[in-house]
């Protein structure tokens, strides 16, 4: 329970916090930091449009978008805390509770007709496959070292000892942030702040979604965010205790949106054919904390 | 071959001009071209005199800095060999003269609409049955733009052949922002019209436009401008060229999503626009430009401003230029995207900024030069790749080249200047063509008068009318997620092709 209220509290930061990091970094004041909430909120006011030559599959995906990302979250444990739901093998229905979600918003791209949609619904479900080894392949490692298989007992067993357990945690939380930058469309895979239809990946997805789905399809991105920095910090507060643990898991969401909009600030999107590569190298990273835990676990003669 | 040898902006009788054959008019113009990249066509059209259609060829010759004009004359349901069958670069001005007047060509490669105007030959062909190009296959799709686009950007339609990301083919549509623009010159009589007319033929060249039709008036009309309105007009013009150049820059990081160079180049680019302000009273240096004088003479007081402007411009641009020239995520966009090879640059008959990412020298200032450019001694800055990061560096070169050559300028300036309105009347019967180096490129005005010193034809040929066919073919076997970043390289004018 603990935990997804600090999710659900850091998400409405999280988005101003990057925003306002790339203002400052551009010589801007920026928009505050609730300015995304407050442009949600005002999306919920709206009413939606619909193209007629959409069927029921548009008009249910953005829901189910926001239901799987809420579901996701419930796993998420805090700390000592156990997350809503917590089984074995729960972060492989963490994974493909998103998977479905994702699933859905290509589909409604597809439903639309639109040539951008589906360009976009293509390049979706391309780098989400690639990216899918990257994340198995780095939980498992986790998995392995621990001996347990649900995130609850992975990171409450997982005690950051010895310099090469600490180097795995530091592997991980930047695989992991790469792996939420690709999930959450954002730079330098895909630009949120694009106007060109032609070059988008998520934005062009959800193009003609607008008021209330849009603002359900905003809302699930804020809080895709903070549930990945909450996967983060579970790597680093399991040692503390409860107030220290907190202040710690808001520190670490904070300085990963401030990280992310320096990403954003300093550097040029990638061209779109080293998106494949780049992602595919995650997953080699994710191989050699893989190779880090048998090293650990001294399973090589 | 009897040609008519003109300097840039130099008048002639229009009865000079020599009228020949068109079979002679056809392999005279083409051979002379022919294998000599320094000789290209800046203007073609045609007027029509009763049931004859008088087609009017103008050379440059890029070497000896004249043009060589010469006309035919032909019969208005003729049938004709075309120029573009030997030369590509005539086929948008033979497009042109179909649409216009309905001359049908039997080898022209491929004879389709360009803009579609209301006064065209054939009543009855519409933009929405435009013959587009298509290819047949299982794993290829069509993404076709616009009109109507997503940013602040004017009409055009684009319609791309790609399999899966890769684009095959991409054709453009224009034609949308057809003002009628050659028509309103000859149906507005006052020169303030005029003017004003020439100011709003492309938004982002009010300088490049307005000079060329100023020096096109003042040369029918037989009026020699002082010193110093051509120096100020010069030092606009390169004003012009930074303050757009930035810009670019700024939107081109933009496009690659970089958001440091976006913001610093927009910053850079508003106290230069901002400086027209000053001088004339408008940012984008409407109503500046005047024929016969110059109504904002430079006073020591602007001039300190511009030193003023320039100074802090400068080490900020520099440092930018510098660090978009080094960051790899930029150079792995910009380098060898949007590419396209010196032959295909030159055969397609491409101008100006273009024409000079890869090799083709094609700059006015250099080869036809007007205003105080001759005594600069400008040295094009030519690039040899033909790639987005080749127009990246010339547009950050010539804009420190510009900053150099202002500051030279303000230097030859010795007095104001006696702002006088000179009263003149056009000659009769008489041709001029004026040609000057918009930033983009070749800007070209042209001009006929009649019997009472009335206009009675008037011609335009803006630089991008060319240069998309450019951009069409650099973005093949491109990414079509790369074709914004090569679009705003060129960044072509709409208004400008479409008139």
């Amino acid at each position: 329970m603990l935990s997804l209220i600090l999710i659900l509290f850091c998400s409405l930061f999280f988005t101003g916090i990057l925003i306002r990091t790339k203002s400052i970094a551009s010589g801007r004041k920026g928009p505050g930091i609730l300015q995304p909430v407050r442009d949600v909120i005002r999306l919920f006011k709206k009413g939606s449009v619909y193209s007629e030559t959409t069927s029921i599959i548009f008009r249910i995906a953005p829901s189910v978008y926001f239901a799987s990302v809420l579901m996701a979250c419930l796993v998420i444990p805090f700390g000592p805390y156990k997350g809503i739901v917590s089984f074995n093998g729960d972060f492989i229905f963490f994974a493909y509770i998103l998977a479905l979600g994702k699933f859905f918003t290509i589909i409604s791209a597809m439903d639309t007709g639109s040539s951008f949609e589906g360009m976009g619904a293509s390049r979706e479900a391309l780098y989400s496959m690639f990216a899918e080894p990257a994340f198995f392949i780095l939980i498992g490692s986790f998995a392995l070292l621990t001996g347990n298989t649900s995130f609850y007992n992975i990171f409450s067993s997982l005690h950051l000892g010895s310099s090469i357990t600490y180097m795995l945690g530091v592997l991980a939380a930047s695989v992991l942030i790469m792996i939420a930058m690709i999930e959450n469309s954002r730079m330098p895979v895909d630009d949120p702040k694009t106007h060109l239809e032609l070059t988008m990946i998520h934005e062009v997805m959800v193009l003609d979604n607008s008021g209330f789905d849009l603002g359900l399809i905003l809302t699930a991105g804020y809080i895709k965010f903070a549930m990945y920095g909450a996967i983060i910090s579970g790597f680093f507060i399991s040692g503390f205790s409860l107030p220290w643990a907190i202040s710690v898991f808001i520190l670490i969401q904070a300085l990963f949106a401030v990280v992310a909009g320096i990403i954003e600030s300093f550097m040029a999107r990638f061209r779109m054919s080293h998106n494949p590569q780049f992602i595919l190298a995650l997953s080699s990273v994710s191989f050699l904390i893989f190779l880090g835990v048998l090293l650990v676990l001294e399973k090589f003669v | 071959m009897n040609f008519l040898t003109i300097h840039n902006q130099q008048s002639v009788p229009f009865y000079d001009i020599p009228e020949m054959t068109y079979r002679e008019f056809l392999d005279g113009n083409s051979s002379f071209i022919e294998g000599d990249r320094d000789r290209h066509c800046v203007l073609y059209f045609g007027i029509k005199e009763d049931v004859y259609l008088r087609l009017i060829c103008c050379i440059a010759d890029d070497s000896t800095h004249n043009i060589n004009i010469s006309s035919t004359s032909v019969k208005l349901d003729a049938i004709l060999d075309s120029f573009s069958a030997t030369n590509l670069a005539f086929e948008k001005f033979e497009r042109e003269i179909h649409e216009n007047f309905g001359i049908a060509y039997i080898d022209h490669p491929w004879l389709k609409p360009v803009r579609y105007p209301v006064n065209g030959f054939d009543k009855s062909a519409k933009m929405s049955e435009y013959p587009f190009f298509n290819i047949e296959g299982e794993e290829l799709h069509e993404v076709g733009v616009g009109p109507v686009h997503a940013g602040i950007i004017e009409p055009g339609h684009f319609r791309f052949i790609c399999n899966g990301e890769q684009i095959l083919h991409l054709e453009i549509q224009l034609g949308y922002q057809h003002r009628g623009v050659e028509q309103l010159f000859l149906n507005k009589t006052k020169l303030l019209q005029r003017t004003i007319l020439a100011e709003s033929i492309a938004g982002d060249s009010v300088i490049g436009h307005t000079t060329a039709f100023s020096y096109l008036f003042e040369s029918l009309g037989g009026i020699a401008v002082g010193r110093e309105v051509l120096i100020a007009r010069t030092i606009a013009q390169e004003l012009e060229r930074i303050a757009i150049h930035t810009g670019d820059l700024s939107a081109i990081c933009t496009d690659v999503a970089y958001q440091l160079g976006s913001s610093v180049f927009g910053r850079l680019r508003t106290p230069i626009i901002n400086f027209f302000q000053e001088w004339c009273g408008n940012r984008l240096a409407k109503g500046m430009i005047r024929v016969g004088y110059n109504p904002y003479p430079l006073t020591a007081e602007l001039i300190k401003r511009l030193n003023e402007v320039l100074n802090a411009f400068e080490p900020d641009f520099s440092e930018m230029g510098l660090e978009i020239s080094k960051l790899p995520s930029i150079l792995s966009r910009f380098e060898r995207t949007g590419m396209l090879a010196n032959e295909q640059l030159a055969s397609i008959g491409t101008v100006g900024m273009s024409a000079r990412m890869n090799a083709v020298e094609r700059d006015i200032r250099v080869s036809h030069p007007y205003g105080v450019f001759s005594e600069l001694d400008h040295e094009p800055i030519i690039k040899h790749h033909g790639d987005v990061y080749s127009r990246v560096r010339i547009r950050r070169e010539e804009v420190i080249q510009s900053i150099a050559y202002i500051r030279r300028m303000i230097a030859m300036i010795s007095e104001e200047s006696a702002s006088y309105i000179p009263s003149f009347k056009l000659r009769s019967n008489m041709f001029s063509i004026s040609l000057t180096e918009g930033w983009r490129g070749e800007i070209c005005h042209a001009a006929i008068t009649g019997d009472n010193g009335d206009l009675i034809h008037y011609k335009i040929k803006d630089p991008s009318f060319h240069n998309w066919l450019a951009l069409a073919l650099s973005v093949r076997n491109n990414e079509i997620s790369d074709f914004p970043v090569s679009n705003k390289s060129f960044d072509l004018s709409y208004c400008g092709h479409d008139l």
